[in-house]
């Protein structure tokens, strides 16, 4: 008798802990993105009265005088993920490619190693070394050195997303290609590139939003630039560059300032999330 | 159609190289075309830096010529002029002599404004405080510890001072406004002088670190009972307080233009490098200082041209002259006549290729 | 696991018919198009090969970089460097105790906060919600979380986060900075979440069903499965994503840097340790970098640098392996 009631207590007490440990988690899960949602509702309200047209058009005023627009940090910013862009990817895919092709090769394991270790660089010594390879050397700051610093960042992310495409293509698919008698390197130009070109274009877009944030590696190379500047070889200015610059300010108008960029900035990276989403879900085909 | 395969190849091989390999290159051609649009670039101190970007911005309406000026504080100016990766320099600290020293060519200094650091704080109703050095120098050593301080109390008699801690709130880069400060200090307390010493950079007992005059303005405006030194336009703009400063003569200064200008009214060496804290002038404010603009005497180096040098003694030359109508609406003082005469003569003296230079003035 | 993505099933037909044509066409051609294609591709090998040298190239140089940069400091500082706590540029001494100390705090903190909140999403993720709009928001929105810039948070933690930093130090009767170390641990540990619950959410599917089905079928509850089963077992791989995401967190610059409070003095009592300002490895540097003035300084600088890729480099890879071993077994 008194043993099947404490079952029964026990039972219930174990049915009871579980329940409490599922709401439990559920709990944390909630709170966790609950700083996402915080960040931002307050970007949009304090961001959205300072974006017009005029926002995207003006040159920032000088300190102290209100209005002022960041048309220089949006060229900038253009500009940087170009250059980072043009570097990292031809040589990202490429490696992507020989990677795939050569995968027990000593050479390969050395490839992969670096890769590896060049994407957890912290982005401030990235920045350290462009300033000693670019800076120095050329004698003064400019878009390249901070383009080059990008783009050493954005090079991991398109080697990997490369390299981990091509290994999902069905190898039924190059060898009927070199079967018909097509030439290695056109099977893989022609049929294991495109069909991978999903892939890589997810992995140019993910590095793309990856660098389009980063302020730190190029707090010594780009430099900043209250002026429109198109020349690779001055400084320009950038988007998270002038969102710490006028977030660290006293003054209430830059504030405003840094919001609206800040909107801009996270609309921008966001996009590319998405868009990178449903670029992956249409594109995707089961073999 | 073996053409339009073999086309495309080629095209991918050319794209990579191109792309990889040449960028570097052409960009290195792309500098020199654009001589003639002069941009030139300026870096260092951020005490005169609302005065800097509104002169700046003007210059450019005038004369088409685009002046980038990074405000990254005046270690950075100095570090930044050593490396010649900057046209020109800014500091509130002239640069001594071992830094001279170690500098490859001669480095000119010209002053471009008096400015005044004041002490700034965040107390409620923003009360006018009074202090004295040793005050000042004992709350930044961390003796004095509480805004109720009695010797604080016995300077401000009236005033209804909290019992709250106080926050001290100094600059975390190596800084110009920081050097003016801790000279000042450094002059009128000993123990200032045997614990801290004077520097752009310090090794601070106690306090937050903020990056340049608008981070410690923005840190103290955050801060209730915080206490801060910043350059007096932060304040103004920011609406801070500040307090009035006992100076030498025994009188409470307001920081103001006529006080730091009746500070800088003396004899200016030939260099124009120059203290000018703890003046001995009866109204003059303590913690005055000229700030300079930095540069090379010879100009030619990192394959400058010619016109490039010529755009910017051109821009020296009107910042010392016209650019000053614009200082006393930022509360800068002007330069005294004499420091412009200085200035005068060093930019005359600035050579390309050892040869005078014959430049718009 | 076949699944794939492509955009292109068209181009193997259209090589195809394409082929054909050509040959039909002439054999002459087939014959010295061979002969192009061998010049062609050793071309084609020769640039996938430079490229991957060029990335080894990329890490050797940045490693080489560093080092002949800081071999001033590190032959004026010697070992020194690593054990003296003062840091002071007038005087010429550098010691790296307050960034090492303060970059160890900031990690460690954030991961401690981190960790219920990540392993409870990747938990959720895994073992409760596998379909439906709720994991699909979750991931979403971690996902977005992981995307928002360094400097935004930095930005936000500073209108936010401070505050509410403040008014702790306030109740607990010490200054009210404000901007310390707590305030940047906080901000890490939101900014990690998403990091370490993306390598927790990709372990624990990684357990076998059979033991979880054997661990339901005894009568336990889901509870029970997961703290003494699925837990258990994928103990190494969340450890592993926990070392990643410590990794992560040491090399963050920005907001930390904003948040921070950037004061180089080593904390004398153990609440001002977490409470009052302090400086990690990378902020110093982004602080300091531009400025310093003389050789030793900068080359100081660069050298922390360097101990910061040593160390990021050294928990990579451990993390790494310790993944690795982990998916195998």
């Amino acid at each position: 008798m008194m043993n099947n009631v404490d079952t029964d207590k026990h039972f219930k007490l174990r049915k009871l802990k579980n329940k409490v440990f599922k709401y439990f988690l559920y709990f944390l899960s909630g709170l966790s993105i609950i700083p996402l949602i915080l960040i931002i509702l307050h970007i949009i309200k304090n961001g959205i009265s300072a974006v017009n047209i005029k926002f995207f058009t003006s040159m920032p005023k000088p300190v102290g005088e209100s209005g002022g627009g960041i048309l220089n940090a949006i060229v900038g910013t253009l500009m940087l993920v170009t250059i980072a862009s043009v570097m990292a990817i031809p040589v990202g895919i490429s490696t992507g490619i020989y990677l795939n092709e050569h995968r027990k090769n000593r050479l390969s394991y050395y490839i992969q190693l670096s890769a590896e270790v060049l994407q957890s660089i912290p982005s401030i010594v990235i920045g350290i070394v462009a300033w000693i390879w670019i800076v120095l050397p050329m004698g003064h700051f400019s878009a390249l050195s901070g383009g080059i610093a990008l783009g050493i960042m954005m090079l991991p992310t398109i080697i990997k997303s490369t390299e981990e495409t091509l290994k999902l293509i069905p190898h039924s698919l190059k060898e009927a290609s070199l079967a018909l008698g097509v030439p290695y390197y056109k099977t893989i130009l022609k049929v294991l590139l495109p069909a991978s070109l999903s892939g890589i274009v997810t992995g140019i877009l993910i590095g793309i939003a990856r660098i389009a944030g980063e302020t730190a590696p190029l707090l010594f190379t780009a430099f900043g630039n209250p002026f429109l500047n198109f020349s690779i070889t001055k400084p320009v200015a950038s988007l998270p560059l002038l969102i710490f610059n006028y977030a660290t300010s006293p003054y209430d108008d830059w504030h405003k300032i840094a919001w609206g960029a800040s909107l801009v900035l996270i609309t921008f990276i966001f996009t590319l999330n998405i868009f990178t989403r449903l670029f992956t879900k249409k594109y995707k085909v089961k073999f | 159609m073996k053409h339009s395969r073999r086309n495309i190849f080629v095209m991918f091989l050319s794209v990579l190289m191109a792309l990889t390999a040449v960028s570097p290159a052409s960009a290195a051609g792309q500098g020199e075309t654009k001589a003639k649009n002069a941009e030139l670039l300026g870096a260092g101190a951020t005490f005169p830096y609302p005065l800097y970007s509104k002169m700046f911005d003007e210059y450019n309406k005038l004369f088409g010529v685009k002046v980038n000026y990074q405000a990254i504080g005046s270690g950075g100016g100095i570090r930044q002029m050593l490396s010649k990766t900057v046209d020109f320099g800014g500091t509130d600290a002239f640069m001594s002599d071992k830094e001279l020293a170690k500098a490859d060519g001669t480095i000119l200094h010209i002053p471009t404004c008096l400015g005044a650091v004041v002490v700034t704080y965040n107390l409620e109703g923003s009360p006018k405080l009074k202090l004295t050095s040793d005050v000042i120098a004992d709350a930044f050593l961390g003796k004095i510890t509480k805004w109720n301080d009695e010797r604080i109390k016995a300077l401000n008699p009236g005033v209804k001072l909290p019992d709250q801690n106080i926050t001290i709130v100094h600059r975390s880069d190596g800084s110009g406004t920081t050097f003016i400060f801790s000279d000042y200090l450094t002059k009128v307390s000993k123990d200032w002088k045997k614990q801290i010493g004077r520097g752009k950079a310090l090794n601070w007992p106690v306090g937050v670190g903020g990056k340049g005059n608008p981070g410690v303005a923005g840190l103290v405006k955050q801060t209730s009972g915080a206490m801060g030194y910043v350059e007096l336009i932060y304040t103004l703009q920011n609406k801070m307080p500040y307090a009035l400063i006992k100076n030498k003569s025994g009188n409470f200064i307001e920081p103001s233009l006529e006080t730091v200008s009746q500070a800088a009214n003396i004899d200016i060496p030939a260099d124009t490098r120059v203290s000018i804290t703890d003046t001995d002038a009866e109204n003059g404010y303590p913690v005055s200082s000229f700030t300079w603009l930095i540069f090379y005497k010879e100009q030619n180096y990192n394959k400058k041209s010619l016109d490039q040098v010529k755009a910017l003694l051109s821009l020296l030359w009107w910042v010392e002259h016209n650019g000053q109508k614009y200082n006393e609406a930022l509360e800068y003082a002007r330069l005294p006549e004499a420091a412009v005469k200085r200035a005068e003569v060093i930019l005359k003296s600035v050579v390309y290729n050892g040869k005078k230079i014959d430049f718009k003035q | 696991m076949q699944e794939l993505i492509t955009s292109d099933n068209g181009s193997i037909a259209d090589m195809q018919t394409e082929n054909i044509k050509k040959r039909s066409n002439s054999f002459d051609a087939v014959a010295s198009s061979h002969k192009n294609n061998m010049g062609a591709e050793k071309t084609f090998n020769a640039v996938l090969l430079i490229m991957g040298i060029v990335v080894i190239l990329i890490l050797a140089g940045i490693l080489v970089s560093l080092f002949v940069e800081s071999i001033p400091a590190i032959k004026y500082n010697g070992f020194g460097f690593l054990i003296n706590n003062v840091w002071d540029p007038v005087t010429d001494r550098y010691g790296a105790v307050p960034f090492l100390l303060g970059t160890l705090l900031t990690s460690f903190l954030a991961l401690v906060i981190s960790i219920p909140f990540s392993l409870a999403v990747s938990i959720v993720l895994a073992e409760y919600l596998k379909e439906g709009w709720i994991p699909a928001i979750l991931k979403s929105a971690t996902d977005l979380l992981a995307g928002v810039p360094s400097v935004i948070y930095g930005f936000w933690g500073l209108f936010l986060i401070t505050p509410i930093v403040r008014k702790i130090e306030l109740s607990l009767n010490l200054p009210p900075y404000g901007v310390s170390i707590l305030a940047a641990s906080i901000i890490l540990a939101i900014m990690i979440i998403p990091y370490s619950a993306s390598i927790a959410r990709e372990v624990i599917p990684l357990v076998p069903v059979d033991i979880k089905e054997a661990s339901y079928s005894l009568g336990a509850t889901k509870y029970e499965t997961i703290k003494t089963i699925i837990l258990k077992y994928s103990m190494s791989g969340i450890l592993a994503g926990i070392v990643l995401s410590l990794g992560r967190a040491i090399g963050e610059t920005m907001a930390v840097t904003m948040l921070i409070g950037n004061s180089n003095i080593l904390p004398k009592n153990f609440l001002s340790l977490i409470f009052n300002p302090g400086n990690t490895m990378a902020s110093v540097i982004a602080n300091e970098f531009t400025e310093a003035t003389g050789n030793i300084y900068l080359s100081s600088l660069v050298e922390i640098g360097l101990l910061l890729f040593i160390v990021s480099f050294i928990l990579n890879v451990i993390g790494k392996r310790i993944i690795r071993k982990f998916v195998i077994e």
